[in-house]
């Protein structure tokens, strides 16, 4: 379960929220000048990334506000939640190594479970810096 | 003899008190402090199970939640049916009735056994290979093999208990009530953060429970003595909260982790209180949590390396020095490291007689020699056992030379009534390894430990790999301190204990599987699930090469105990098997839970009534004393029916709809959804969310909206009234009133923040009384204070009306949901229910009839209305509705406009909605029927035009009438289809208009 930082009324748990989408995707205005093919781009195509995604979450049992949120899809690691209207900042994270791999740490995939050697070596010499 | 292997002196148990209980019916006695497993023990009870499997006959191996063995059946009375209960993990109480299972017609006398002799036919993957044939046959199969394979039986009764759950914040959770645990706690404790330290079994202390009365000293102090000392203190601090019996059973995503509290198990059931919970379920936010979870020993693999007798070294060290009781009389070691000689050693000091040490090692370090000598424990190196004895309870063993991995004779028996293995220690990783921690590969002691960590947390002490009482306090006291540290709070200095204690090295022998004499070997790997070394080198053989796949295709350390002594050995004879190291190989998964959790801990308070919200109009009671039948709507509960004595469904529907066309009849519909819109946009926003204008819209009057998707399609409807020029009433459909304001304040907020305009629920605010039928402008003119104001002629259709009811403000809409004459009064909700009463009071000389939700399906029915969630199902534009009249093209934008003139909802041979009627008039087609084109149905696949989704017998038009969506529908009109049935033929039927009402007045007049 996740804790989730609303930017109105700060830290709660994620069972006070909902999720409501990818976020940053703006209502077009000239509707109908739009070919069929851009309007279904704006209804139905969202993108479903492994990594980094702004998505948009609804303080449900809170305030009621939505709000953006820039979370690692690959690891469930939140990296910001800001305001609607606000430009998404600038986040690090570990991202899956390709498409279809999986970042070094925090998503429990098989393939990252157990550290190998090169691994541990590196690990060691961060925790004694 | 009663407690025969109860030891004279020592352990937690209270030998002053007896506790008699009942084993497979017969009557036994033990002691409070005793585990039922520990009782069992003391009675020389020590086949306790048959295997999942084979049925082999299985004793007690472990002496806590690792055991993989000793499930049992607790039956404390009616409800009260605990299956697979681990006899190690049930403290006795006064009259506890437990049993064996999956054996019939006994333990000792098992028909299932056969499967043991039959072994060779039951290979790993068996079940997938022979049953994977024809469809169907898993069907037939299944419950001859359910009930020949598995677990306890499940209850057939209701849980009668309670249970409940609770949310906390703490700063530090520690897990584990150790050594490391109790260290931990105290260090952050101390420096005033709120710390909740849990423990799984009933006392703290861990492993120094099951230390001997002298070994270590610590701070000078007797083991049990500084856990109650440490104990004490953290009682005194106010912000440390103790839970005992409390296993943390699930790491979740940022610091959530689940505790389960056992609250009244361990009492006798006349003992426990009714106003505790059986159970609670702690969810906890921790802001650091520390983990001293301590190890698990592992066992040695070899042949016959299941029968009973054959304990983890560990645990019969745990059985003496905690529960004061001898596992055996006769006692031999098999050990890979120096750690079993500590138990064994323990063991002489409790009066065993320990026969030998056989060390599959060169040899032991000295510390370990010199410990068995001063035991008089003969040890012999480089030893092997290559089977044991005994039917029941292991009587014998042999045991052969070992070298460089080659048995050399010749085998020596010994004679043994309990063999204790030990095969090295794995740190307890699960909890670890759940919060997505990764896991690195230990050479010296074989085994996984933590490596780097993903969440907020710190593992201590023997979890962490270090084995040693000193390194576990000094671990605990250092992770506590960080912990509390990163939380915020300043830590004081805290001496690390000083501990007098003889150091053995933990490194373990790497040795997978013992050699055998035996070509298929009996050693069993996973005895909870009966997988044996060969099956997993099977699994390799068959090219399963990911341990993930090999434990699905063997089963290994699946169950109720998730293979917490077994999975480590399963990875060292697959990697083996391999050619692979172990860390190369990996691990399985570890899941939450990390031992079995009732259902009712998780449900909590959240069962029978309180199972999930619900939601009662003002005027509840009087439906209910009325008699009616309540169906559920969203989160609402709505009369359905209110059937009089003796009237069936039908006849009870028949009357209510006829009422509401000849007479008076009244719906409760405070259920519909309620927005107060409001703001000098309020215009303006209407307009862009129902398909509509709304601009022109004069207060006083009445509009009916279709809202749209951005797709185009129906999401809801309802009739809004504009009160000021500035101000709406907004009303929606009863399912999809919350959905309904998200959306809305979704768009306010997010795409046209630029509308001033505020949305305020208000459904709860009003109680609506629906009054429909040509008698009911006399029910009205009778009840409000404006009688003239009522009249049809003064009073048009979709206008509205502010009235007093005998002096209390009152709002009448001309609204209609029927089709016919109707009104709505809305008022506010506490005065719903006199209203109501008031309405009936006036309305009997009338003839007023409440009526429910399934006339008012019909009434609506029969004017062709739709229902939002019957008629359309999210795929279903309003041109497939035929109502293209609601659709203002020319008005600018709303939600779903261009979706409207896309492709695929101008297609021509899209659903549409259309009536049906059927060619004798009493036959009523079944709603979710399909319709076909054909009036003898083809062979499959059949070319499916569309579905009826509302159908009914009209008592005011003397005939079945049905609505339905079918293929260019708009353009069938007259022409006859067919109505697929289950069984019989085909039911033909004329496509029609949708308002019936209309269409068959005259006729039926």
């Amino acid at each position: 379960m996740f804790l989730i930082t609303c930017p109105y009324c700060g830290v709660r748990d994620q069972s006070e929220f909902a999720h409501a989408g990818e976020a940053h995707i703006a209502r077009p205005t000239d509707t109908d000048q739009m070919s069929d093919q851009d309007w279904s781009e704006f209804v139905f195509i969202r993108s479903n990334p492994k990594g980094v995604f702004a998505e948009r979450w609804w303080h449900a049992a809170g305030c009621r506000r939505f709000f953006n949120m820039l979370r690692n899809t690959a690891t469930d690691e939140i990296l910001a939640c800001y305001k609607i209207g606000e430009t998404a900042p600038d986040v690090s994270t570990e991202l899956p190594a390709t498409p279809c791999g999986e970042a070094i740490i925090g998503s429990g995939n098989d393939a990252v479970k157990v550290m190998q050697e090169d691994e541990v070596e590196a690990h060691e010499k961060a925790s004694q810096a | 003899m009663s407690q025969s292997h109860r030891l004279a002196a020592g352990g937690l148990i209270d030998r002053s008190k007896t506790l008699s209980f009942t084993w497979n019916g017969q009557s036994l006695e033990g002691h409070p402090g005793d585990t039922l497993a520990s009782a069992l023990l003391a009675n020389g009870e020590i086949m306790v199970a048959r295997s999942f499997k084979y049925h082999r006959p299985r004793g007690i191996v472990g002496a806590g939640s690792e055991d993989p063995a000793g499930l049992v059946t607790i039956d404390a009375g009616k409800g009260r049916f605990d299956s697979n209960t681990l006899a190690t993990d049930q403290e006795l109480y006064a009259g506890l009735t437990a049993k064996a299972q999956n054996a019939w017609p006994s333990l000792s006398f098992d028909v299932g056994a056969i499967n043991d002799a039959l072994g060779r036919f039951f290979p790993a993957g068996f079940y997938y290979k022979t049953f994977m044939g024809p469809p169907g046959n898993w069907m037939l199969f299944e419950p001859v093999i359910r009930k020949a394979a598995g677990l306890g039986d499940p209850p057939s009764e209701l849980d009668p208990d309670q249970y409940e759950s609770v949310n906390r914040h703490c700063d530090v959770l520690v897990i584990g009530g150790g050594p490391a645990g109790l260290m931990a706690a105290k260090a952050a404790g101390a420096s005033g953060a709120r710390v909740i330290l849990c423990e799984e079994t009933a006392a703290f202390g861990g492993q120094l429970l099951s230390a001997a009365e002298n070994d270590p000293l610590i701070d000078g102090l007797a083991p049990k003595a500084w856990v109650a000392k440490t104990e004490a203190e953290l009682g005194q601090m106010d912000e440390v909260q103790l839970l005992t019996r409390t296993t943390a059973f699930g790491y979740y995503g940022h610091n959530f982790v689940g505790l389960v509290e056992k609250i009244t198990d361990h009492r006798a059931v006349a003992e426990r209180s009714q106003h505790l919970p059986r159970q609670r379920l702690w969810r906890i936010r921790a802001k650091r949590v520390v983990l001293a979870t301590g190890a698990i020993e592992r066992p040695l693999v070899f042949h016959q390396n299941d029968r009973p007798g054959v304990m983890l070294a560990s645990a019969a060290r745990t059985f003496a020095n905690r529960y004061g009781v001898m596992a055996g009389r006769k006692a031999t070691l098999f050990t890979n490291n120096d750690f079993g000689y500590r138990a064994a050693a323990d063991l002489v000091r409790a009066g065993v007689t320990v026969r030998k040490i056989l060390d599959v090692r060169d040899s032991p370090s000295e510390t370990a020699r010199l410990l068995a000598s001063s035991h008089d424990i003969e040890v012999r190196n480089r030893r092997a056992i290559i089977s044991t004895m005994g039917r029941f309870r292991i009587n014998q063993l042999h045991h052969m030379g070992l070298e460089e991995g080659k048995l050399i004779g010749p085998s020596e028996t010994q004679d043994t009534d309990l063999l204790l293995t030990s095969g090295g220690w794995n740190p307890n990783v699960a909890l670890f390894a759940q919060s997505r921690g990764k896991l690195k590969w230990d050479e010296a002691t074989q085994t996984f430990r933590p490596g780097r960590s993903w969440q907020q947390e710190q593992s201590a002490g023997a979890c962490n790999g270090v084995f040693e009482t000193a390194g576990c306090l000094a671990q605990g006291l250092a992770a506590g301190r960080a912990a509390a540290e990163a939380a915020g709070f300043k830590t004081k200095m805290i001496e690390t204990p000083d501990v007098d204690e003889e150091v053995t090295d933990p490194a373990a022998h790497a040795i997978w599987q013992i050699p055998s004499l035996v070509k298929k070997a009996a050693a069993f790997v996973d005895l909870q699930d009966d997988v044996k070394a060969s099956d997993l080198k099977q699994a390799v053989a068959e090219g399963y090469a990911s341990v993930e796949h090999a434990k699905r295709f063997t089963t290994q350390g699946m169950g109720p105990d998730q293979g917490k002594i077994s999975n480590v050995n399963a990875f060292g004879i697959l990697a083996s098997a391999l050619g692979i190291p172990v860390p190369e190989l990996g691990t399985t998964t570890f899941r939450q839970p990390y031992k079995p959790v009732t259902i009712g801990a998780l449900a909590g308070q959240h069962v029978h009534d309180t199972f999930a919200p619900y939601r009662t109009t003002p005027m509840h009671d009087w439906h209910a004393q009325r008699g009616a039948q309540f169906e559920v709507v969203g989160d609402w509960v709505r009369p359905r029916l209110y059937a009089q004595d003796g009237e069936s469904f039908h006849e009870a529907l028949m009357r209510e709809a006829t009422a509401a066309r000849s007479g008076v009849a009244i719906l409760d519909a405070s259920t519909l959804g309620k927005i107060d819109v409001r703001g000098p946009d309020a215009r303006t926003f209407l307009n862009r969310v129902y398909t509509n204008s709304w601009m022109k819209l004069a207060p006083g009057k009445c509009r009916y909206g279709l809202m749209l998707g951005e797709d185009g399609m129906v999401k809801d409807d309802g009739v809004t009234a504009c009160l000021a020029d500035d101000h709406f009433h907004m009303t929606t459909t009863t399912g999809g009133a919350a959905n309904v304001l998200r959306t809305l304040e979704d768009y306010l907020q997010t795409e046209w923040p630029d509308l001033k305009v505020y949305l305020t629920s208000t459904t709860e605010q009003w109680a609506v009384a629906s009054i429909t039928g040509p008698k009911s402008p006399d029910l009205l003119s009778k009840i409000v204070d404006q009688p003239g104001a009522m009249d049809p002629g003064a009073f048009p259709f979709m206008t509205w009306k502010d009235v007093t009811i005998s002096g209390l403000p009152a709002r009448v809409f001309r609204i209609s949901f029927t089709g016919g004459m109707a009104y709505e009064i809305n008022i506010k909700a506490r005065y719903g229910l006199w209203l109501w009463r008031r309405l009936f009071d006036l309305g009997g000389p009338l003839g007023l009839t409440p009526y429910g939700t399934e006339a008012m399906h019909l009434l609506r029915a029969e004017k062709g209305f739709i229902i939002v969630g019957q008629e359309t199902d999210g795929t279903v534009t309003p041109s497939d509705l035929q109502m293209d009249w609601i659709v203002n093209q020319k008005k600018g934008e709303f939600i779903g406009k261009r979706s409207l003139s896309r492709a695929d909802t101008v297609r021509a041979d899209r659903k549409h909605l259309v009536g049906l009627v059927t060619e004798d008039p009493q036959v009523v087609l079944k709603e979710g029927a399909h319709l076909i084109e054909t009036e003898v149905e083809p062979a499959p696949p059949v070319a499916m035009l569309g579905h009826v989704t509302s159908s009914y017998f009209s008592p005011h038009l003397g005939r079945s009438i049905a609505l339905a969506l079918v293929k260019s529908g708009k353009s069938r009109l007259d022409e006859t289809l067919y109505v697929s049935q289950p069984q019989g033929e085909p039911i033909p039927v004329t496509v029609c208009g949708t308002d019936f009402l209309s269409a068959f007045q005259e006729a039926a007049e």
